[in-house]
């Protein structure tokens, strides 16, 4: 049950990437470039999604266990920190540079796009890399 | 001068992004009140290779619907292509897509979100931690852009 409705939840996800043309590169740049000719219709897909997974979030937060009888983790830090800061600028840079951000690098790749899927392995080597500097790997002795 | 905005109307398309958008907080929705996760894809992709803990199943089907849902929406409307046409007219997009790529990897595991960690879900919940990731991520995303047009790197 719990991988069936996390199937279903990455297909609706999928779905609601394509139809918002988030996963299209050059309607994320339109959607960046407020200097220039300002396509504004991505602030409406954040509406949409923020509007309806809100009352899911508040539901969350009163309940201890999910209506499948898991345990509710919801991440509890709060501060901005060095790391938050510098990650989400870095993060900026790469989404400025391609119009491509995690989600519809997968959805990319899936489906054979090929611009995304150059992205997405950009993304795995780019996730591989921070944990090695970050959480350098305990190799056992001998 | 004056700050200058112009709209591009013919690009405008508010309803579909906006129904996307439903569908996309519906998932985010079904994945925090039955499994009790949040819907981060950078988070689920890193800790899909990375984590050791049992369970972790939910993380590959999540990103196994994401890899497929193009092929569902293809078999939905068959008359309609699903990803726009593009074309690579020098080598060096190819490079910059992958060094993209690699900055976006690297920066959403040190900030610990990206759009949808962040910027979906933090924000439904109201978190002031993602409400700054977003604020900075979507800052220096319209800064890189602009800074191409200045520099006249054209796509």
């Amino acid at each position: 049950m719990t991988i069936l409705l996390a199937l279903l939840a990455g297909l609706i996800f999928g779905l609601g990437l394509l139809l918002s043309g988030m996963s299209n590169p050059a309607k994320v740049l339109g959607f960046l470039d407020i200097g220039g000719a300002w396509d504004p219709s991505l602030a409406f897909t954040m509406a949409g999604a923020i509007s309806v997974a809100m009352p899911c979030f508040f539901w969350a937060r009163h309940h201890s266990r999910t209506w499948l009888g898991l345990p509710l983790e919801l991440p509890a830090r709060t501060g901005v920190d060095r790391k938050l800061v510098l990650g989400s600028v870095l993060f900026g840079i790469g989404w400025g540079l391609s119009g491509i951000c995690p989600g519809p690098a997968l959805v990319g790749l899936g489906g054979g796009f090929l611009p995304a899927g150059v992205f997405a392995l950009g993304l795995y080597f780019g996730i591989v890399l921070y944990s090695r500097i970050n959480e350098p790997v305990q190799r056992p002795d001998a | 001068m004056g700050i200058h905005m112009s709209i591009d109307w013919l690009q405008f398309t508010p309803w579909t992004a906006l129904a996307g958008g439903g569908l996309i907080g519906l998932s985010a929705g079904l994945l925090v009140t039955g499994l009790g996760r949040i819907a981060g894809i950078s988070g689920i992709f890193a800790a899909m290779f990375q984590s050791r803990e049992p369970g972790n199943g939910w993380r590959w089907a999540f990103i196994l619907g994401l890899l497929l849902s193009p092929w569902l929406l293809q078999a939905l409307t068959p008359e309609v292509p699903v990803f726009p046409e593009f074309e690579i007219t020098h080598p060096r997009q190819w490079l910059v897509l992958a060094v993209a790529g690699l900055l976006v990897g690297y920066g959403t595991r040190m900030a610990n979100g990206c759009t949808s960690g962040h910027g979906v879900c933090g924000l439904a919940r109201l978190s002031p931690r993602s409400l700054a990731a977003v604020s900075i991520f979507m800052g220096s995303a319209m800064v890189t852009v602009a800074l191409r047009h200045l520099l006249g790197g054209a796509s």
